[in-house]
């Protein structure tokens, strides 16, 4: 099932490939089907999936290199579940968005669109570290090529150069991270093996953590982006094409998100909790104040929601390094909110670039009263993207200030400012662009949002507006996962403190008692 | 099943029609639209009227009911929010005048906006803004609070911008956002601190449990209240962030009366009397309440005074009553607060009303300086305007004298346990400001209605105080402006009977209190009924004397004010400046956090550092591969010539160190 999901699009690209060039409408209709077939196979799973436990589902073990311990391992749990829905959303309605925005090698480009959604599917399913690496690295290359051959002429290399490096940086070091541990596993246990699941349980000596856990955690940090990693963000964001800053914003940074979750914090609790988990607090608390001050005075509309994103997720990276499970659901939901809310804007921002060719937010004003359908739902979603009550925003956001209190009062309550900077933003933002009368004759032409728009960005509204008013199926998915993270994390922390503290002291005790408390999981 | 438990319906009217008017509303004849609105919200009117008359049945020890919970909206971790809703006195009574209120603007609206575009979007941000205000008001839970809190907030800034081509429209609407965001991101930590310091939301829960959890007086209570009234500061606009709600009155006139004098801006008075339990065990919180109030009533009073829009006399006028009633509430007289609450309502959106008629017959005319003698043209408006400003004034026996009156008593008779002589000095603030609020309001209704005919501008037509939709509301509001104030009413036991209907709410908190043995953040002394009655004496007296005055300066001797001008100089430019808070903000806070993003953090910071390191280690790179590329320069001798400084550098390794 799981990889009917990943290579759906894959097969759809090599089929794009075979059609001859001057069917524009055949490829894009070939596209937009195996889009849509993955989402149709991305429902099945929703579906099917058991969300009362916290077990991987729909597991696909398969033996690739034997000796090395690298397999072919797809699983799904409430962690990956609401991003491969989102992934394999967020895919079709780009390409419906860019249907005749996109004019120049058309074919390349939906082959780039729709490798880069197996790549993004299939790091969100692999349970193998070295699969999950290999679409790591692989989703770079398409998303690559489509900021440098489909941006905006003027600094698309530049861009392009700048995310391919800044990622790359990461990367490497993660690799070599990477190896060491698997390298460490064998030494440990006698094995070897790529196996997310079995490295998980890795006991490793507080200080290997520390440099394993920098070196991930830089990949990560880059790719989510944690301030001050974040410049390579407004470049991208600015010169990819409408589909290509949507899938970025709203899937791309999601996976040092995901990361975090995945790897960094079970595979290195004790470097999470006593190092990171101060540090990214820190980093996201000045991640949402900086991004939220450097949009209020930013000229450029989607350089604008680029730094918006910069602020959004570091109310993600605050509820991850308070690390109880309800910021932890917090920031999952925050990133599907996040990819919603801010892949709306952009799909909105690339709607006004094809009417108007122009991203200045001064060129605009007073749209209203041309167009107050797209109006009334761009207003939507800005309200959804500052955190207003009865819209997604809201939801995570309050779900990770509550929880992140106990842990660091100032610090959260820094991070709940945020609300001001995120309204006076967006707010001045929407004037500019939608209110007043109109200055510039070009904006009187403009015409409203047209069918195809509709349904492209109508989808996003229901659910920002659903997960706003009723959070609880949401929650309910990723809740099981969460609790066994956290639980995992603690117990795994502990057994480290106890075992360092038998090497220091030389004493045999049971770690049981070492604790006033019982540990949360038997060991 | 008993009525109460489908109070869900209350809100749940407006918010339908907002949404069939939000989505199809374009395509439906105008009458409909509004008429659905209207009857929307009359239906929720008509629903909170029974469940009044249900409740007031009960005997007064149970007409806190239990709560009504629809379902669990959130579940995470620990936290653990329902859809519940909150019916006790206080809740119905904000109800009541919430919807009726609400219905009558609405009602006003179908004649006031017939002629303007929009009139679906219109219709639809009302009924928002009402089914927000439901939700706030009904609440059973901080969270459910919040969300109306911010509902209400969304849909003040809707329509205030509502006529969006207007710069200044648009940016008074956003300017109230904003302000409106720094209170809600002090009731969001009072939030964080209650979920910390209790592990819920719900009233009934934590209200019950603080008494026993909470030290009194202590730093965890006070922290929670002190943040909570900065969300009732922005709110409510109070000092320091009333500077939003003078510009407010860029939306049209009903949305002024409806949302920015009876029901948004009173929502901080609400909370504060709902958590009253909380503030009676935090004194300091208790008497910065009652002082910010003060202050704000006698400076919003003062920039009353000098102002030449009706609408911002009446704007400054209402932050100064919400002052008055955070002063009762600072001294523990809760009941009496949300009394003004009530009345206030009546007889400020009646004002809103005559004023928004005045800006009908003169083709949108603010400036009372070219208005005059439009008693002749328009004595409908005249008298109803006339009444709703005896009212504020505080004459008996209209409504506003005797919750004005009862502020001033129970202020006077109230120590604070912090500031024994508290309630003198408040009474004083609050005295002076009952006298200016004579005058500045006697002022514009001589100014406005009297006099020589100045003005310049008049419509032909426009004059529709006939049609049934202007004046039945006015009317109304006018009729509750002079009897609304008789339920409250001291001395008439019998009649008494405002105080008895909230005493369930405000007696809870400090029965919990006393029963855990904690002292009073403050006391009241009890007078004799003749010392009552000389009092309220007095505030007829000095609400005359405000008139006196008035007609003095506007009526007898058009001069004087000139002269005083003249005579106060500086000072009188300084308050009709508004003090230039404003400008003071602007080159404070605003520009200064605008140069820092601009300058020093995107720049400075993105470009020049952090671009720059990473741009730098990029040529760094480029560098070494330029420098790596001129080693390769294919003659033979040099690469013999490295090979062989290569070996004797191991040489000589490998001698020294083995």
């Amino acid at each position: 099932m799981l990889s009917a999901l990943m290579f759906i699009p894959c097969a759809g690209a090599f089929f794009v490939l075979i059609l001859p060039r001057r069917h524009d409408a055949a490829i894009k209709t070939t596209a937009l089907a195996a889009a849509l077939g993955a989402f149709c196979v991305a429902l099945l799973l929703v579906a099917g999936f058991d969300a009362a436990s916290e077990r991987m589902q729909f597991v696909e073990l398969h033996p690739w290199m034997g000796d090395a311990g690298i397999t072919y391992y797809l699983g799904l749990d409430g962690l990956s579940l609401p991003l491969v829905v989102l992934a394999a959303f967020f895919t079709p309605l780009c390409i419906l968005a860019c249907w005749d925005d996109v004019k120049r090698h058309v074919k390349e480009f939906m082959v780039c669109l729709l490798l880069l959604e197996t790549a993004m599917l299939g790091v969100f399913v692999s349970l193998d570290l070295f699969l999950f690496y290999v679409f790591w690295e692989a989703m770079l290359i398409p998303m690559c090529l489509m900021i440098g051959i489909w941006g905006n002429p003027d600094r698309r290399v530049y861009a392009a150069m700048k995310f391919f490096l800044y990622t790359m940086v990461g990367s490497v070091l993660m690799l070599v991270a990477m190896l060491y541990l698997y390298v460490l596993h064998h030494a440990a246990t006698g094995v070897f093996t790529f196996n997310i699941l079995q490295l998980h349980e890795t006991l490793l000596p507080r200080e290997t953590q520390l440099w394993l856990f920098s070196a991930f955690c830089l990949a990560f940090a880059i790719k989510v982006p944690v301030f001050p990693l974040h410049t390579w963000l407004p470049d991208a964001h600015t010169e990819a094409p409408t589909a290509g800053s949507v899938l970025l914003a709203a899937v791309l940074l999601k996976m040092g998100a995901y990361g975090f979750l995945r790897l960094s914090l079970p595979l290195f609790p004790n470097a999470a909790v006593d190092y990171g988990a101060m540090l990214f607090a820190v980093l996201g608390v000045a991640g949402i104040l900086y991004g939220a001050w450097v949009c209020m005075v930013q000229k450029d509309l989607k350089r604008l929601i680029a730094f918006s994103s910069v602020s959004h997720m570091g109310f993600i990276m605050l509820g991850i390094s308070a690390m109880t499970i309800t910021t932890l659901q917090g920031a999952v939901l925050q990133m599907i909110n996040h990819g919603l809310s801010t892949g709306a804007l952009f799909l909105l921002a690339g709607m006004l670039y094809e009417r108007r060719h122009t991203r200045m937010i001064a060129d605009f004003g007073g749209l209203f009263k041309v167009m107050p359908v797209f109006g009334a739902i761009f207003l939507v979603v800005s309200l959804s993207s500052m955190g207003l009550p009865g819209l997604n925003g809201f939801v995570g956001e309050f779900l990770i200030l509550m929880g992140s209190f106990a842990r660091f009062k100032i610090l959260t309550v820094i991070a709940a400012s945020g609300i001001i900077f995120a309204a006076a933003y967006m707010l001045w933002m929407f004037q500019r662009v939608m209110y007043g009368a109109i200055t510039d004759s070009a904006n009187e032409g403009v015409r409203d949002i047209s069918r195809r728009e509709l349904w492209v960005i109508l989808p996003v509204v229901i659910c920002i507006v659903w997960i706003g008013l009723y959070p609880k199926p949401f929650l309910k998915i990723s809740e099981p996962t969460v609790i066994k993270l956290v639980q995992h994390i603690e117990h795994k922390y502990r057994l480290n403190v106890a075992q360092e503290a038998i090497k220091v002291t030389g004493l045999q005790f049971p770690v049981d008692s070492y604790f006033n408390r019982p540990l949360s999981t038997g060991n | 099943m008993a009525l109460h438990e489908y109070i869900w319906l209350v809100p749940l009217f407006p918010a339908l029609c907002a949404l069939v008017n939000g989505l199809v509303g374009a395509r439906l004849p105008r009458l409909v639209v509004g008429v659905s609105a209207s009857c929307a919200v009359a239906a929720s009117a008509v629903m909170s009227t029974l469940i009044f008359f249900e409740v007031v049945s009960l005997p007064p020890a149970q007409r806190i009911l239990a709560d009504v919970v629809i379902c669990r909206w959130l579940d995470a971790g620990s936290l653990q929010i329902e859809v519940g809703f909150l019916i006790d006195p206080l809740s119905i009574l904000m109800m009541l005048v919430v919807t009726w209120v609400g219905l009558l603007v609405h009602v006003y609206s179908l004649s006031y906006m017939r002629h303007g575009p929009c009139y679906n979007r219109y219709f639809c941000e009302l009924n928002l803004f009402v089914f927000f205000m439901l939700v706030l008001i009904t609440a059973n839970n901080f969270v459910m609070l919040f969300f109306g809190w911010e509902g209400v907030g969304l849909c003040s800034y809707l329509l205030i911008g509502f006529w969006f081509e207007k710069n200044s429209a648009s940016n008074a609407g956003r300017k109230a956002f904003v302000m409106n965001r720094i209170g809600d991101f002090g009731f969001l930590t009072g939030m964080l601190i209650i979920y910390f310091t209790f592990g819920k939301f719900g009233f009934q829960e934590i209200f019950s449990a603080a008494p026993s959890s909470l030290v009194y007086g202590g730093s965890a209570v006070t922290a929670i209240t002190i943040c909570l009234f900065l969300g009732a500061i922005g709110k409510s606009a109070q000092i320091p962030l009333y500077t939003w709600l003078p510009d407010a009155m860029e939306g049209p006139s009903p949305v002024s009366a409806l949302i920015h004098a009876a029901t948004m801006v009173t929502a901080g008075v609400y909370m504060i009397v709902r958590c009253n339990v909380l503030y009676l065990m935090a004194p300091v919180s208790l008497l910065v309440v009652a002082i910010v109030g003060a202050c704000t009533a006698l400076f919003a009073a003062t920039i009353a005074l000098t102002q030449f829009d009706i609408k911002r006399v009446l704007a400054f006028s209402t932050i100064s009553h919400l002052g008055f009633m955070f002063m009762a509430c600072g001294c523990g007289a809760f009941t009496v607060g949300v009394f003004h609450l009530m009345t206030h309502a009546f007889f400020k959106s009646l004002l809103f009303l005559c004023a928004g008629n005045i800006m009908h017959a003169l083709n949108g005319e603010l400036d009372m300086r070219r208005m005059g003698g439009l008693g002749s043209i328009m004595p409908a408006t005249c008298i109803v305007f006339i009444i709703g400003t005896l009212s504020l004034a505080g004459i008996p026996p209209f409504a506003g004298f005797f919750s004005k009156d009862e502020i001033l008593y129970s202020v006077f008779s109230s120590t604070h346990s912090l500031w024994p002589s508290s309630g003198t000095v408040l009474w004083c603030i609050g005295f002076i400001t009952a006298m200016l609020s004579a005058l500045y309001m006697f002022r514009a209704m001589f100014m406005i209605f009297f006099g020589k005919d100045r003005t310049v501008n008049k419509a032909e037509l426009c004059l529709n105080e006939r049609s049934a939709c202007v004046w039945a509301p006015l009317w109304l509001l006018a009729a509750a402006s002079i009897a609304g104030g008789w339920v409250g009413a001291p001395w008439f036991p019998a009649l008494n009977f405002f105080s008895h209907w909230l005493a369930p709410v405000t007696e809870q908190g400090r029965l919990l209190i006393a029963s855990q043995g904690s002292r009073e953040a403050v006391s009241s002394i009890h007078h004799s009924i003749l010392f009552e009655h000389i009092f309220a004496a007095g505030s007829v007296l000095v609400a005359l004397a405000g008139i006196g005055m008035a007609w003095l300066f506007y009526m007898r001797r058009p001069d004087l004010p000139d002269r005083c001008t003249r005579f106060l100089g500086p000072v009188y430019f300084l308050m009709r400046d508004r003090y230039r808070v404003d400008e003071l903000y602007r080159f404070m806070v605003v520009h200064p956090l605008e140069l820092f993003a601009k300058k020093v953090l995107w720049k400075v910071c993105d470009d020049i550092l952090i671009d720059g390191a990473v741009n730098g280690v990029a040529r760094l790179a480029l560098r070494c591969g330029v420098l790596a590329r001129r080693m390769q320069t294919g003659l033979m001798q040099h690469y013999a010539l490295a090979m062989l400084a290569g070996m004797t550098l191991l040489i000589i390794y490998f001698m020294a160190f083995t």
